[in-house]
């Protein structure tokens, strides 16, 4: 047993109210830079619909993720060592840019520079790639709420495994939101597609990254992920990914687009796994065993023998303490609410989705019935083949069965609190019915309703001893700005070693997120520059106000 | 042996080859960031299909025959039982192939590069330098080849040519040998020292780091985040204190 800490997500999906908040926070802090301006770390897709790149759960046609070869070994899908080497020259696998959409901006002068006549100036869209006038055609959430949905969800390519009636009833009767961030998987086609090495698996937390320095732009990693979430800068010529925030998480603060998601859905937490028992558990033949097996591999957390190898491969105290708190192996093992997404990619996806109740709930309520009745919901659960089947498609490979004992666990917590609130009477038979008691469900509704803030988020802190010498460092140069004179080749914005993360800012930014009281802000306001000090004395602020000692 | 010819074949190959070595070095050192293939794929990729691997291999031919013909002496052929004409058949025929392939796949991949707007609007001053050295280079060495075997006679540059780029790594440059080479092998020759002196600034470097090494390594990348937590070493004269 070689145990291994991966920080995982959950999300929820019944809280996703489709605003793109997390989407847009996110783009904000990591990709508005030129070169990925069609790059989106964390987008928001509606269900049905083809996502972002469009049809990229189409495996058949993008050929991401692994499979299994006649010896029943794990294979990358798109193929082999010698043939990602002799396909080098022109990767025949990989998106374009109309595939995820052609970013624009608008010609904004043109409202100021305009000269006075009777009509109103417009300022019409502008191709990023071309720098020409394009015409918006797509973007990534073209299809939101079901925009174009006669025309464009028949090809989505969950729905297309359904049958042709299935199809038709669906568009009517649901649709929901799958915010969707890279997997940060256990067993990473990406990483095994770089033929550079240059993308990896944190040891201590599991994140994956692309090493920029060490990346050549060989876009085999872009292919490999069945996800669609690496993406090419096409102006740096290397690989980009969501990095899970890791200067944020490195601090014990939530990454951005959990920090900002309004429908309060996402859980951060540490996961126990056992990193040699991985490859064995993807190589499980039948596809709708793949959610067991990756089950399998996590281990728990309060079990003294993997406490004890966890000691042994080196996990600190504190990682354990988090991981026996985690939110994340509460909403998979305690509670079995949350499902891996596509686990027949055998990739061990470690982003996981709890899968939506309410569209079951609509359905009821709209045909007159009780939406909230244990029983009324139970039956929906069983007889509503349609959105069941598209989920079992989304989140068990298939395999009607997970979807529904989730789904029915929702259904029950939803009734037994009803019972609290409005009649306050516990009826034990609901939670009997799906093999929890009473108290558990309590719990859970305090985890998925209420969703504390420190309860939602157990991340512990990366032992960063040597923090002080990832300080920043004036390294850049005032004129490596986008066109400037810096720009280009070996010599521009794109050359030179990069500028280290401040880690200290993201220790400043914790700060002031988790103090109780406003006044906080201010005084990381009054801090001194060292530069301008005379060492005489200590000016205010030079040191940061002790914390109260209560 | 006149001044000119001591400059060009016994001077400007070490000049050559200086910057290169010491280019790749301190390109390396400084811009690892800028080390990439700088792909336009995401742009285009149906003309790219057809005209990248068609230059690349063509140029991986191209030179495996340079090697053939300029590292390894005659007298090794010959005592392999390979004779002048053998060679000289299976030079000029791969050679020509090969070249023909390369020279098709360059000039897909310029036009592509000229006509389709995103790419063109990617195209760096530099990458134009490059281009025009490298389609020039290609198209002397075919161009020598073609006029001494097909309009020539042919010409054995294994006793001229060859001879000199060994001597060359010898440091004893005979640069007579070349002086007295046909016109276009001498172009051909001056404008790969000029592509080899400009080679480390641009996104030609790709080739040094062809990943071969995929084939060996285990397919998952586990690294620490101690080893290089987001930073490198501090400078010189940036460490920190209390630390030898």
């Amino acid at each position: 047993m070689r145990v291994m800490a991966q920080l995982a997500m959950v999300m929820n999906l019944d809280k996703c109210i489709g605003c793109h908040t997390c989407s847009v926070t996110c783009k904000q802090a990591w990709t508005n830079r030129a070169g990925t301006e069609y790059v989106w770390f964390n987008n928001v897709e509606t269900r049905p619909g083809q996502g972002y790149p469009r049809t990229y759960q189409d495996q058949d046609k993008w050929k991401g993720g692994w499979e299994l070869n006649r010896r029943g070994r794990l294979r990358l899908r798109a193929g082999g060592r010698l043939k990602k080497l002799l396909t080098i020259f022109a990767n025949p696998l990989m998106p374009s840019i109309g595939d995820y959409y052609e970013p624009w901006t608008y010609d904004y002068d043109r409202l100021f520079s305009a000269p006075v006549t009777e009509d109103t100036p417009v300022a019409r869209p502008r191709s990023l790639i071309t720098g020409e006038p394009t015409k918006i055609k797509w973007s990534a959430n073209w299809d939101d709420d079901l925009a174009g949905a006669p025309e464009l969800a028949p090809a989505d390519p969950v729905l297309r495994k359904l049958s042709d009636q299935v199809k038709l009833e669906f568009e009517q009767a649901f649709m929901f939101y799958l915010p969707r961030i890279c997997e940060h998987c256990l067993n990473p086609s990406c990483v095994a597609s770089c033929p550079s090495g240059a993308m990896y698996k944190r040891s201590e937390d599991g994140i994956v990254l692309v090493d920029q320095d060490r990346c050549r732009g060989w876009r085999m990693c872009v292919t490999g992920c069945p996800y669609k979430k690496v993406y090419f800068n096409h102006r740096t010529g290397k690989a980009e990914k969501c990095t899970f925030c890791y200067p944020r998480v490195e601090v014990g603060i939530p990454t951005v687009c959990s920090e900002t998601c309004v429908g309060r859905l996402r859980y951060i937490g540490l996961v126990l796994y056992d990193a040699d028992r991985v490859a064995e558990a993807a190589s499980t033949p039948d596809e709708k065993a793949l959610y067991e097996a990756q089950k399998s591999v996590m281990l728990d957390p309060r079990d003294p023998e993997v406490i004890a190898a966890a000691r042994a491969s080196g996990i600190p105290e504190d990682w354990l303490e988090a991981a026996a708190n985690s939110p994340i192996h509460k909403l998979i093992f305690d509670y079995g609410v949350a499902l891996p997404l596509h686990p027949e990619y055998r990739t061990m996806p470690m982003v996981w989705y709890i899968p939506p109740l309410s569209p079951m709930v609509d359905v009821l309520r709209e045909t007159g019935h009780d939406g909230e009745r244990a029983g009324n919901l139970f039956g929906a659960i069983d007889a509503l083949r349609i959105p069941v089947g598209y989920l079992a498609e989304l989140f068990s490979a298939g395999d009607p069965e997970p979807v529904r004992a989730v789904l029915r666990r929702l259904a029950a917590m939803r009734s037994y609190m009803r019972g609290i609130n409005l009649a306050g009477e516990r009826d034990e038979s609901i939670p009997a019915a799906v093999g929890l008691k009473g108290d558990q469900i309590e719990e859970m509704y305090r985890l998925l309703a209420i969703a504390p803030y420190g309860e939602r988020y157990v991340i512990p802190k990366a032992h960063a001893e040597e923090g002080a010498r990832l300080e920043e460092l004036a390294t850049g140069c005032s004129l490596d700005y986008d066109g400037g004179p810096g720009m280009g080749g070996p010599f521009g914005e794109a050359s030179g070693p990069p500028a280290p993360v401040a880690v200290e800012n993201f220790h400043a930014l914790r700060e002031r997120q988790v103090a109780d009281d406003l006044d906080r802000a201010d005084e990381l306001r009054g801090r001194v520059n060292l530069l301008n000090w005379d060492g005489k004395g200590t000016p205010d602020g030079l040191f940061p106000k002790r914390k109260d000692k209560s | 042996m006149n001044a000119l010819d001591v400059t060009l074949w016994a001077v400007a190959p070490y000049v050559a080859l200086t910057i290169f070595v010491l280019g790749h070095v301190w390109r390396y050192r400084y811009d690892k960031f800028g080390w990439t293939t700088r792909s336009s794929q995401m742009y285009e990729s149906r003309l790219l299909r057809i005209g990248s691997p068609l230059f690349h291999f063509g140029i991986l031919v191209v030179l495996l025959g340079h090697v053939g013909g300029l590292v390894i002496p005659k007298s090794w052929t010959e005592a392999v039982g390979v004779g002048e004409h053998a060679y000289h058949l299976a030079a000029v025929v791969l050679g020509t192939v090969a070249g023909l392939c390369t020279v098709a796949g360059l000039a897909i991949l310029i036009y592509r590069r000229r006509t389709v707007g995103p790419v063109f609007t990617a195209t760096t001053r530099n990458d134009k330098l490059m281009y025009a050295l490298l389609a020039l280079t290609i198209a002397l060495g075919l161009a020598a080849t073609v006029v001494a075997n097909v309009i020539g006679g042919g010409y054995d540059y294994r006793t001229t040519i060859s001879p000199w780029f060994r001597s060359v790594f010898y440091l004893q440059p005979k640069g007579d040998w070349m002086a007295g080479a046909p016109i276009l092998f001498r172009l051909h020759a001056l404008s790969a020292m000029v592509l080899f002196a400009v080679w480390p600034f641009t996104r030609l470097v790709h080739m040094l780091t062809a990943p071969v090494g995929y084939l060996t390594r285990p397919y998952i990348v586990y690294r620490s985040r101690d080893d290089r937590a987001g930073s490198r070493p501090p400078r010189r004269g940036w460490e920190p204190a209390g630390r030898p």
